[in-house]
């Protein structure tokens, strides 16, 4: 827990000294790469056979706030899902906090992505049947987290997204803006170190939007590594750095 | 196990029973009506198992109620007199004592036991000879008239019994004539419609007495008891006692006439060589005791010439159960087993849809750090918790279905522990089976593609 205070990284706002920081599990150097990628690709084989990401090399280090552009089909998404540890590369490598996970085994990389990674997609992705603390504590369930501790770690971190008054809410009545905070307290209850968010304002209007960036704000300033793939510029322009990607290829780098 | 921090420095992915379970059950209720049509099948199968082994127990216990319980009781034994040596026609003396009955009735286990014979018309005892030496038996006594004249052969061997002496036309009867010892009488059990059975007092003293069936008063014209009335067995008369209309425990021939065993030997002689017409104990016993007593019958009446007897024990009931029960379940169980098939298919296809349903749910598990293994138990237990629920309805269906016919039918119900209370356990067995292939493809499931969906 000491040492998220130190892991404020260069261009970050101040990070308060919370004790409830995102990432505050995952110790380390301060400036030590999160994803470190060398030649990182995917193919898809056919017919007909489809690359989708070309060889590419990344550095994503602690506390880096990502944006990845491009129009459909740029191969954003299977750089993500590589990224979360959903898919597996054809070539290259993927390191993780330092963890080369080429050769890991199914449970070794469901375990890294269930602790480590948080995921926010652009349909939310909540169980239609249970209540909002309900789908915040899915994510404690394969972590071996005791029962008795589930339930205030779920309702703390609808707490920090405003939703202290929705917890018994079904998915079906809550708003766009509430759903999606839902599907960030859920991403963060782990307290993974990084945040993979897909589209995260796609289905959302433009004032929800705002406040869901907003909350990234903040959780960057906390000292969370944030990385967010969209086509859309106004999220593109909140983060600190912006890479886009075109034909499977990361072309440009835009460092602000 | 030990679930130490892997080489990654987190726990390998878990879910625990209870997690399982909740998820399972969750699944489940999300389509409560969906769920009760999966398991209909399972809850058929499973009720038919039940409620055909019950209903077969119980009708088996009723079929073994009513005709059981005399033959279980009932022990015979019959005398093989040693002939040897004897002139060629002449009648040996009985095996049996003179005191079989109480030898008898010492017996741990017997409740009543006597000795009985059918009387021969002996051709020295009786004045004419009738028909194959049976003594006739009527109402009159013979010899104020011809009695041979008179006297017609019969053709059955039976005593001649009359109403009236011979003489006035009365041809006489031709009817069974048992000797029989008091004990003997008591083990036929009678149900006397009037008079008493005989006694031993009559047996002590050769008292000249009988005891008629209500047939055989009926065709002598005896229907009171108040005047004494007497028949004549081969001319000689015997005062009537008793009517009895039906034996509880039948020896061998349906009784028409009953007359004391000492009586017969005055006046008919020793009984029969042969099997058919040997003396023979009948033995009442109480439940369950048959089998003992026929062990100790032939010592406990001649010690010293136990092989002169042939004792016959009542079939052991079990057997004869069994052999009832594999004959009537054997085509309900096969149709029983035919419903739980279907049961299956049925859970195997509903896990399917809802496999292929929620795969947006599984790509999400992945995601939240799920392993193949969780996705795959997960669905697995979905399925057997739906199966165990399909056997407990069923059995509890089942047993409903053996109470309300045995209650129906004012029978005992019987369901065997062995059977009814594992049988919830089938259908546990059958979602297991059916989750396998179902779940298998809940693992397989893309995450990529399940999350695309969305």
């Amino acid at each position: 827990m000491s040492t998220a205070g130190s892991a404020s990284a260069p261009g970050s706002a101040s990070a308060p000294g919370s004790e409830d920081v995102p990432g505050a599990d995952v110790s380390g150097p301060e400036d030590a790469p999160v994803i470190e990628l060398s030649g990182l690709a995917r193919r898809f084989p056919g017919p007909p056979p489809v690359t989708a990401l070309q060889p590419t090399d990344l550095v994503v280090r602690r506390n880096d706030y990502l944006a990845i552009t491009g129009p459909s089909g740029s191969g954003k998404s299977t750089l993500l899902h590589l990224l979360g540890l959903l898919d597996t590369p054809s070539a290259g490598r993927y390191l993780l906090d330092g963890i080369d996970t080429g050769p890991l085994s199914d449970p070794d990389r469901a375990a890294l992505r269930g602790r480590r990674i948080g995921f926010v997609f652009q349909a939310f992705h909540l169980l239609p049947h249970r209540t909002a603390l309900e789908n915040v504590q899915l994510a404690l369930t394969y972590h071996q987290v005791p029962r008795a501790e589930r339930r205030p770690r779920a309702l703390a971190a609808l707490e920090r997204l405003g939703l202290a008054h929705r917890t018994d809410a079904l998915p079906t009545t809550l708003s766009g803006g509430e759903r999606q905070r839902v599907a960030i307290a859920r991403a963060l209850v782990n307290r993974p170190g990084l945040l993979l968010c897909d589209e995260p304002t796609g289905d959302l209007d433009s004032a929800n939007a705002r406040a869901v960036l907003d909350e990234f704000d903040v959780l960057h300033a906390q000292g969370l590594t944030l990385l967010v793939i969209t086509h859309d510029p106004t999220v593109a322009g909140r983060a600190g750095r912006h890479v886009a990607m075109r034909d499977g290829r990361l072309t440009a780098e835009v460092t602000r | 196990m030990k679930r130490a921090r892997s080489r990654v420095g987190e726990p390998p992915p878990h879910l625990g029973p209870r997690d399982l379970l909740a998820e399972a059950l969750a699944g489940i209720l999300q389509r409560p009506g969906r769920a009760v049509l999966t398991v209909l099948g399972t809850v058929l199968g499973v009720g038919a198992f039940v409620a055909v082994l019950g209903l077969t127990a119980t009708a088996t216990g009723q079929i073994g109620a009513q005709f059981d319980l005399t033959r279980a009781t009932t022990v015979t034994a019959v005398d093989q007199p040693d002939t040897a040596g004897l002139p060629d026609g002449a009648v040996p003396v009985s095996d049996f004592p003179a005191d079989a009955d109480s030898r008898m009735a010492r017996i741990d286990g017997v409740s009543a036991a006597g000795v009985w014979w059918p009387v021969r018309n002996d051709p020295a005892v009786t004045r004419t000879p009738v028909g194959d030496g049976n003594p006739a038996v009527t109402r009159t006594p013979v010899g104020d008239g011809n009695p041979a004249v008179n006297r017609t052969p019969v053709g059955d061997g039976n005593p001649m019994v009359t109403r009236t002496p011979v003489g006035d036309d009365d041809p006489g009867q031709a009817l069974t004539v048992l000797a029989a010892t008091p004990g003997a009488v008591r083990a036929m059990s009678p149900r006397l419609t009037a008079g008493v059975p005989l006694d031993p007092f009559m047996e002590r003293t050769h008292q000249p007495v009988a005891l008629l069936s209500a047939a055989a008063a009926a065709r002598l014209g005896v229907t009171r008891l108040d005047a004494q009335p007497a028949v004549f067995i081969n001319g000689l008369p015997y005062t009537v006692v008793g009517i009895f209309d039906q034996v509880r425990r039948e020896p061998g021939a349906p009784p028409g006439v009953l007359i004391p065993s000492t009586t017969a030997l005055d006046r008919f002689g020793n009984p029969g060589a042969t099997p058919d017409q040997a003396a023979r104990a009948l033995v009442a016993t109480r439940v369950g005791a048959a089998a003992v007593v026929a062990r100790q019958l032939a010592v406990a009446l001649r010690p010293d010439r136990s092989e002169a007897f042939t004792v016959t024990a009542p079939p052991d009931p079990h057997s004869l159960r069994d052999h009832v029960t594999t004959d009537l379940s054997g085509l309900f169980l096969a149709l029983a087993g035919l419903c739980l098939l279907v049961g299956a298919v049925g859970i195997a296809s509903t896990t399917l849809v809802a496999v292929l349903e929620r795969t947006e749910e599984i790509g999400l598990r992945r995601a939240l750090g799920a392993g193949t293994r969780q996705v795959a138990a997960q669905f697995l237990a979905e399925s057997t918790a739906l199966g165990t629920l399909g056997g407990l309805l069923g059995t509890a269906l089942g047993v409903l279905t053996v109470l309300a016919v045995a209650a129906a039918r004012d029978w005992t119900a019987v369901l065997s522990p062995a059977t009814t209370l594992p049988a919830p356990l089938l259908g546990t067995l059958v979602g297991l089976l059916a989750g396998l292939y179902p779940s298998l493809r809940a693992a397989r499931v893309d995450p990529l593609q399940a999350l695309r969906t969305g």
